[in-house]
């Protein structure tokens, strides 16, 4: 018996730009009616390009802005924070990991810092305990514990993307929200963060909402996949049926659109150029 | 160039004393600004040491040598090196004491106006808002006044003497400090860091104080620094006009308004204090620019 | 003749860290009407050495170079005046934020024209008529109308498409693109990858393609160049490369992209042997 973890419905997310003094006012749909639900273990990825809508519904999901309208439901609890509080307990489910490792890490803040800082305000767990953690999942993302007294600017960037997942797990979460996680990276240190991010998974039984343009990285990591398209989810479906039997006519050019680097179509491509 | 710059991210020194040695690189390339702060040392030294070092008492009026010149003048003596007032008081050890009331008058009216600046600047910053419109208007009004011209109305109200003068002229600087923190909270307050913070827990204060107010410091600095000079000049301009120190406190725009009268006869009486307030504001601003080029990233290059 | 040719090219910045070596002996040349893709990481210095061709380095820099020669001609010790000659007019360069390359405070139909007037020397009229012809032929509707646009009106892809006819306005011999399509989406990618390719061979350009993505060094190269650290690490035909990979990096590099994964995991740099490998080049 599989556990929902993360369950939307029809969320819509509006922003209202006022026209100044004189224009009228206008109203964009940034996110346009989704439901999606997540199985606990498993990604569900969401692909779009920029101004789809797919950053603004990872902050909602992540609780950090309110949808216009539409229910979140996190562990089958429904969640509304421009009603109450968070709760700390909520607040701890889910957590995120963004694009720029250069601007997620406060640059005056010592890694150990960083990572005990969820901690501090969260929980009265004593700091010996604290640092012990802290330590231990310095390791497990794959740092050394001499980094623990080090700055952010000391680190590349796949080390401080692997910071910011680390800061992520400190509560252990439920759900980690993973907003193009390895777009900012190099070819090499994107497949090293995949890697640890599938050993996470493994090992916490983590769900993640996977959240990438790159169509190639989310074949390679999503069991789900959504494709946003103006705010609107224009295909939901498995992995495999989404990349072998694509419904809607934007997914279709989205696929035709990512370049190969398989041998067969650049020996096509010299023979088109030759003739 | 995004190559270069990640290189040389890579390339930047793990300890705290290889940040140190960058900023002395930086701080270093501007000459004016070596000087000024070894012109600042010599003064901060000076004024700690004045009771020591000082020939005469601040206060102690000598009879026998009114209005006594230099002592490489004709008729200058070595007792009064830098020569004596109207009432016989010796210039030299006057300077000496002064410099301990500008320094204290830069270093309080810097602090009132940078924790209060701060203090607004962030919450205007954070908050937005009808609070933000409300702060920024009342600034707006104070930036309005010649500065000088409110300092004195409010010293005017308030009454004379240095205490509300430093008052009345940290009140004067303050919209500057909270110009500039509001416009680094507002840019701070939307990175990712911040959504981070705010996402493990973090509640306001925390997020304004702990989380952002750190990494507005640079151009607070700089202005800070820059700020203690203007501050020293507004205190001597308020004492010349008999609004701030009151006589026979040895501040310098003080002394300078008591040479009034003798500008003519006694060139020695007003060219001392003048000059002290010059040297000392000239090599405070020198070393604010270098810690400028030193601290804002804008002007770093390579 | 080569068109652009460079022999042992080095690149040294000074540091507050002291002398960092961005360009580490680098030789390449490019003929007319052929596209070297020029292949690598962050780091690798990849822009740097086209930089230094077209003299935009700060003066931190220094460059050194055994050759630095277009069509024959030297141009590492050019005057600024004569380089200027053949930078934007022989040699042309598009970057990779195409926003930020436009200046903001003018129309896009001013900046193609002072292209026009700086290069070509034509009256204003021509100037008017060629910069709606280049706007026509990278594909932006509305010509007429959209000179009069600013920056900040027009999309990203829109905004690389002005790039792209302000670069090729003086009809180049060498288009340089520095990473032209890393900020775009994908389906503006595809158009402005193709656009590229198809003015390539129009006007018989030789062309650059500096790049971190291994897709658009397969959908455009003919010869590629895989740097690492500022050093060459192999040089080879497109195909060859693709095929067989020969010098460690590249198998590395080849293999952590997702779309080649086998089994759970991606097989990482580090799991390749690569530092101290010597340089694998020059096959067809």
């Amino acid at each position: 018996m599989s556990e929902t973890v993360l369950e939307t419905r029809g969320i819509v997310r509006d922003y209202h730009i006022s026209g100044g003094l004189f224009g009228q006012g206008r109203t964009i749909h940034a996110v346009k009616d989704v439901s999606l639900k997540v199985e606990k273990g498993k990604t569900l990825a969401i692909v779009g390009e920029s101004g789809c809508g797919k950053s603004t519904l990872a902050r909602i999901i992540t609780m950090i802005d309110a949808p216009t309208a539409g229910e979140l439901f996190i562990d089958g609890e429904k969640v509304d924070i421009t009603a109450s509080r968070l709760s700390a307990e909520m607040r701890r489910k889910v957590q995120i990991v963004f694009q720029n490792p250069y601007g997620s890490l406060n640059p005056r803040q010592k890694i150990g810092d960083v990572l005990m800082d969820p901690l501090v305000i969260n929980s009265d767990v004593p700091a010996a305990e604290r640092r012990d953690r802290a330590m231990s999942m310095l390791t497990k993302v794959g740092l050394q514990p001499e980094h623990f007294n080090r700055y952010p600017h000391m680190f590349s960037g796949g080390q401080r993307q692997r910071i910011a997942i680390a800061r992520a797990l400190m509560l252990n979460p439920r759900l980690l929200v993973l907003d193009e996680p390895v777009s900012a990276l190099d070819l090499s240190v994107q497949a090293q963060v995949l890697n640890l991010l599938a050993d996470l998974q493994d090992e916490f039984g983590l769900t993640y909402v996977f959240i990438s343009h790159d169509l190639s990285v989310v074949r390679y990591i999503a069991d789900d996949v959504m494709v946003m398209y103006f705010g609107e989810a224009v295909e939901y479906g498995t992995r495999d049926a989404v990349f072998s039997d694509p419904q809607h006519e934007y997914t279709r050019t989205l696929f035709a659109a990512t370049p190969r680097a398989d041998v067969e179509s650049i020996r096509k491509r010299l023979e088109r150029r030759a003739a | 160039m995004t190559d270069a710059s990640a290189t040389q991210a890579k390339m930047q020194d793990p300890s705290r004393s290889a940040r140190l040695a960058e900023f002395w690189y930086y701080f270093s390339e501007n000459r004016g600004a070596v000087i000024g702060l070894v012109f600042f040392i010599l003064l901060v030294i000076l004024a700690l040491a004045a009771p020591l070092i000082a020939p005469h008492a601040a206060n102690a009026q000598y009879r026998d040598a009114i209005l006594v010149p230099p002592y490489w003048q004709e008729g200058g003596r070595a007792a009064y090196l830098l020569g004596t007032d109207a009432v016989g008081r010796d210039m030299l050890s006057r300077l000496l004491f002064g410099a301990r009331y500008s320094l204290f008058i830069g270093v309080v009216v810097t602090l009132l106006a940078l924790t209060s600046g701060i203090l607004i600047g962030t919450v205007a910053g954070y908050f937005r808002g009808w609070a933000d419109t409300a702060i920024t208007r009342v600034m707006d009004i104070i930036l309005a006044f010649p500065s000088l011209l409110l300092a004195l109305v409010l010293v005017a109200v308030l009454g004379p003497g240095l205490t509300n003068a430093m008052i009345a002229i940290a009140l004067v600087q303050q919209p500057h400090y909270v110009r500039l923190t509001r416009a680094a909270v507002m840019a701070e307050k939307n990175r990712d860091y911040v959504t981070a913070a705010r996402v493990a827990g973090a509640g306001n204060l925390r997020l304004m104080f702990r989380t952002i107010l750190p990494n507005c410091t640079a151009p607070l600095i700089v202005q800070a620094a820059l700020s203690f000079s203007t501050a020293i000049l507004d205190a001597a301009a308020l004492g010349f006009l008999g609004m701030g120190a009151q006589p026979p406190t040895p501040e310098w725009g003080t002394m300078l308004a008591e040479a009034r009268e003798f500008i003519l006869r006694a060139w020695w009486v007003v060219t001392f204090p003048g000059l002290a307030i010059l040297i000392t504001v000239l090599a405070i601003n020198l070393m604010g620019d270098g810690l400028r080029d030193a601290l804002d990233p804008k002007l770093k290059r390579s | 003749m080569a068109l652009l040719e460079i022999k042992n090219l080095t690149v040294t910045f000074d540091t507050a860290a002291g002398p960092l070596r961005a360009v580490d002996g680098i030789s390449l040349s490019v003929d007319a009407g052929e596209v070297l893709a020029i292949v690598g990481e962050s780091g690798s210095g990849k822009s740097v050495s086209m930089l230094a061709v077209m003299g935009l380095l700060p003066w931190t820099a220094t460059v050194k170079a055994d050759r630095m020669a277009f069509e024959g001609r030297d141009i590492l010790n050019l005057s600024p005046a004569e380089r200027r000659r053949i930078v934007g007019k022989d040699i042309a360069m598009i970057f990779q934020e195409p926003i930020a390359s436009l200046n903001p405070c003018f129309t896009v139909g001013f900046q193609i024209e002072e292209a026009l007037k700086q290069h070509m020397g034509l009256d204003r009229k021509a100037r008017r008529k060629r910069a709606i012809e280049l706007f026509a032929a990278v594909g932006i509707p509305d010509p007429e109308d959209r000179l009069g646009h600013y920056p900040h009106q027009m999309s990203g892809g829109q905004c690389q498409r002005v790039m792209i006819a302000i670069a090729i306005a003086c009809n180049p011999k060498l288009l340089i693109a520095d990473e032209p399509t890393t900020a775009l989406d994908v389906t503006i990618q595809k158009q402005i990858l193709d656009l590229l390719m198809q003015l390539q061979a129009e006007q018989g350009m030789g062309m650059i393609m500096i790049t971190h993505n291994m897709g658009v060094v397969a959908e455009t190269a003919d010869r590629v160049i895989v740097q690492y650290k500022g050093r060459k690490m192999e040089e080879a035909g497109v195909l060859s490369l693709f095929e067989t990979p020969e010098h460690p990096y590249t198998r590395a590099l080849l293999s952590a992209l997702p779309e080649n994964a086998t089994g759970d995991r991606l097989p990482t740099v580090s799991d390749f042997a690569f530092e101290d490998a010597p340089y694998k080049g020059d096959r067809a």
